[in-house]
């Protein structure tokens, strides 16, 4: 069994520093509003002012608190069935990260596999998933989740579903790509002449210099998971009943959108802030994690 | 008789600040009309930003901090932008080091002279066409019109080489600059490609800039040389001279580091590190001087 | 002969070529063909070409990188040219390579301790952390780079510290066969000189045998014992060195040998009358 462990004691720990220090302002800015946006999701309840699907039809449609009208009781106003919208945007946060999470890295942990596997074997295997992958994309990615979406039926799960099936290609092509390109350079040739086998080689040679590229397409592919629940929560189909959804509050607040743009306002805001916050955290951990790309 | 090319304590340096690193440091060279002159060095000695700051091809953050460049009598670094572009092409030309990127791979070679003959010479496309083919004859082509017709890919690398040859001694300059046009062709190309450089230049009279690491290539093709390293000159003189009586020891070293075919193996010295560690605490001293000057 | 380590009989490789059209069959492009050679134990063959020679294939199926099309490869009394990938395995600590550039030979994302002791730990040869670094360190030293650079990644270091490292690596599983495929063509002068010295006194040391593969004979005759000349993947003339460069027999070793350009004065070299010249040191041979 190779002796894995060795060749981690060589890592100074100095190694964590230096990528922060070269990621930049993108890892600072990306990182901090990735982490408040986890930390709201986690802290939803205790942060919340109110119960997001508590209803107070008095005061509907109620003004941000610093508008004429406002309530400092709602601060970000209420929506038509006089919900809070700060609680609803809170809470609708805890499915985006969810879903940004869970649906990234199961579509990452298939097509990273796949491509893997497809860059390294070459031949048919490569020629049947490289097939497969642009059949696949073939369709219209949004289209095809909301098909499947609505045919699984609504709910948390069949919205992860729908972007892991979607979006695994995307890991898959760039993965395999990358493999392939690496195979050809002299240190996996050289890998080879020192006794490495396929695996080995895939493993401790050819994945950490796949590592930057693995967590950018991540980073990146959470915004996309974030994207595409809103746009199924638009459409009706994501998490069911009265659960906040970014994507829901967007399509109430358009039926308002003359009375109190607000609540529209607020929901694509938070969209944006967070998608934005996802590409730059990628872009920034690309340059922190690669030693190389500096010179 | 004015030289072609005259340089004066030219000083240039890349970066600003405390990145600021010095490039050349203080060359003084002259070229006379229609010698060929050798610029011998190895990598980081600025033979090629030389070579660069006479073409106006300094890297973008490049900058002459001190010293001149004259062609024939006139001064170069002073002269208006449009002028010295009439000049370069016209009467300075370049042959590049790489004849595989330094051709446009989407263009036929006959466009390509036709090309700098019409903007130089104010031909008209038939009368530049016609002279493309006598240049490419002229280079030892066989069939020019033929390979006129084709792609830089299409073509082999010594005959890009020829190609980019012809191309500079197209519009009769008094001037070329060499760069390592040798360094990627077999030996046995090389050959032909220095005896083809060597006949143009008795029948065309231009002065040649060659710039080259290759001892031996300057003794079979340069009247004269200069001998740089980090930036300075350090021996200059008639290459029958340098080879046979080198006053400077680093000449000395580099002649016994060159292997040679024709001499035992137990006849090569390496270059002593101390050295080269003492001609860069050479010019790093030189550096803080300048400094200390300059404030 | 018993102290022959590595011998080729015939040994030729041939990749298929698309054929033009669309129901053309695919012609054999023979790239090496029906080579003969044989390295005795301790010395160095050199292997001189031009591009399209096919020296680096030749180079890699001795350590067979590629499998031959047909012919065979001897080593040590064993055919290893149809061997397995898994039957070849144990011969891997025997048979190194030195790659021509060091750059991309090198992982770049891995640190040289790392690099230098995969082939140790590969075969279960490293005992713990500490023995890794120590490792790492002696080989280092043994290649002339100072010990701390086991924290280095390679592009932190030059050309020439580079390919020092290369060389380190080929040398951890103290292989009793070494090709080196043009490991001095991209570097200055000087670091030449000291790589090429570098690899005579390892080998007076390690008794190590090598295939030394260049496109420059200059440097063939500093460090080789016998050399052969490739021509579109024949051999077309081999020999001792002395000999090969004092008496050139083929036409096209003559041609080579009279291209290359010395850093003497010689009036006339550039003639083209001298195209396909007489070899030095000699009237006329052809």
């Amino acid at each position: 069994m190779v002796d894995v462990a060795a060749s981690v004691a060589l890592q100074q720990p100095s190694r964590w520093a230096m990528g922060f220090r070269r990621g930049g302002a993108r890892l600072w800015v990306g990182g901090a509003i990735v982490a408040v946006l986890i930390l709201v999701a986690l802290l939803a309840p205790w942060i919340a002012p109110h119960d997001p699907i508590e209803q107070d039809l008095l005061s509907g449609q109620l003004p941000p608190a610093w508008m004429h009208g406002g309530d400092t009781a709602y601060l970000l106003g209420t929506d038509s069935l006089g919900r809070d919208v700060l609680s609803r945007l809170i809470y609708a946060a805890r499915v985006a990260v969810v879903v940004g999470f869970v649906a990234a890295l199961l579509a990452g942990a298939i097509g990273i596999t796949l491509g893997l596997i497809a860059g390294s074997f070459g031949g048919w295997i490569d020629q049947a998933t490289s097939r497969l992958i642009d059949v696949w994309m073939a369709f219209p990615p949004i289209l095809l989740s909301i098909v499947l979406a609505a045919v699984i039926g609504a709910g948390l799960t069949s919205v992860i579903l729908a972007i892991v099936v979607v979006d695994w290609t995307r890991f898959a092509r760039i993965i395999r790509a990358e493999t392939a390109v690496q195979l050809q350079r002299d240190y996996a040739m050289a890998a080879r002449v020192i006794g490495l086998n396929r695996g080995q080689t895939l493993r401790l040679e050819i994945l950490p210099n796949l590592v930057p590229l693995v967590v950018t397409l991540l980073a990146v592919e959470m915004g996309v998971a974030i994207l595409v629940e809103v746009i199924l929560s638009f459409v009706g189909i994501s998490v069911a009943g009265d659960t906040p959804t970014w994507g829901g509050m967007i399509a109430e607040g358009r039926q308002i959108i003359y009375q109190s743009p607000w609540v529209m306002a607020f929901a694509i805001g938070c969209v944006i802030v967070s998608v934005v916050g996802f590409n730059l955290l990628g872009d920034g951990l690309r340059t922190a994690l690669d030693p190389v790309q500096r010179r | 008789m004015t030289a072609v090319l005259s340089i004066q304590d030219l000083h240039v340096t890349i970066g600003r600040g405390a990145r600021a690193a010095n490039v050349l440091r203080g060359v003084s060279l002259e070229v006379q009309p229609g010698e060929v002159r050798g610029l011998v060095g190895e990598s980081g000695a600025g033979k090629s930003m030389l070579g660069r700051a006479v073409l106006g091809l300094l890297p973008a953050d490049a900058w002459i901090g001190k010293g001149g460049i004259a062609f024939a009598g006139r001064d170069f670094l002073t002269l208006p932008e449009r002028e010295r572009r009439d000049l370069l092409g016209r009467q300075i030309a370049l042959i590049p080091q790489d004849p595989m990127t330094s051709l446009n791979p989407v263009k036929r070679v006959g466009d390509q002279i036709a090309r700098v003959l019409q903007r130089h010479l104010a031909l008209s496309r038939r009368q530049a066409l016609q002279r493309a083919t006598e240049l490419l004859a002229e280079v030892a082509i066989r069939d020019p019109q033929r390979v006129l017709g084709l792609y830089p890919y299409e073509i082999s690398g010594g005959m890009r080489q020829r190609v980019l040859i012809a191309m500079a001694f197209g519009c009769d300059p008094s001037l070329i600059i060499a760069d390592e046009p040798t360094t990627a062709l077999d030996v046995t190309v090389q050959r032909q490609v220095l005896q083809l450089i060597e006949r143009l230049r008795e029948r065309r009279g231009a002065a040649i800039l060659f710039v080259t690491h290759d001892l031996g290539v300057v003794a079979k093709i340069c009247r004269t040389m200069t001998v740089m390293h980090a930036g300075r000159v350090l021996e200059d003189g008639e290459t029958a001279d340098v080879l046979t009586r080198p006053r400077h020891a680093y000449t000395r070293a580099l002649l016994a580091a060159t292997p040679r075919a024709d001499r035992p193996a137990d006849a090569l010295r390496p270059v002593p590190p101390a050295l080269i560690e003492s001609l860069w605490s050479e010019a790093h001293r030189l550096d803080r001087l300048s400094i200390v000057g300059r404030t | 002969m018993s102290d022959i380590l590595l011998s080729t009989g015939s040994l030729t490789f041939a990749y298929p070529e698309r054929a033009s059209g669309l129901f053309g069959r695919p012609v054999l492009r023979e790239v090496v063909k029906r080579v003969d050679l044989a390295v005795p134990k301790g010395s160095v063959l050199g292997l001189v070409g031009e591009s399209g020679s096919g020296k680096t294939t030749l180079g890699r199926l001795l350590v067979r990188l590629l499998r031959p099309t047909s012919g065979g490869i001897q080593f040590d009394g064993v055919e290893i040219g149809g061997l397995s990938e898994a039957e070849l395995r144990p011969l891997r600590s025997r048979i190194q390579m030195i790659f021509q550039d060091p750059q991309s030979s090198l992982n770049p994302r891995l640190r040289l301790g790392v690099t230098l002791t995969r082939p140790l730990q590969i075969f279960g040869r490293l005992k713990g952390r500490r023995d890794q670094r120590d490792r790492a360190a002696s080989l280092l030293d043994l290649v002339g780079l100072p010990t701390h650079f086991v924290d280095r990644y390679p592009h932190e270091l030059s050309g020439g510290q580079r390919q020092r490292a290369g060389i380190a690596r080929a040398l951890a599983l103290e292989p009793d066969f070494i090709v080196a495929d043009e490991i001095v063509s991209g570097l200055d002068v000087s670091t030449q000189a000291h790589i090429l010295l570098l690899i005579k006194e390892l080998r007076q040391r390690l008794g190590v045998t090598m295939v030394f593969i260049s496109h420059d004979l200059s440097v063939i005759r500093v460090l080789c014992d016998d050399v052969a000349i490739l021509q579109h993947g024949e051999v077309v003339e081999a020999g001792p060195v002395a000999r090969i460069f004092e008496h050139p027999q083929h036409a096209y070793t003559q041609n080579l040998l009279s291209s290359i350009p010395l850093p003497d004065v010689e009036p006339g070299w550039l003639d083209p009358a001298r195209d396909v010249s007489i070899p030095r040191n000699q009237g006329s041979a052809a």
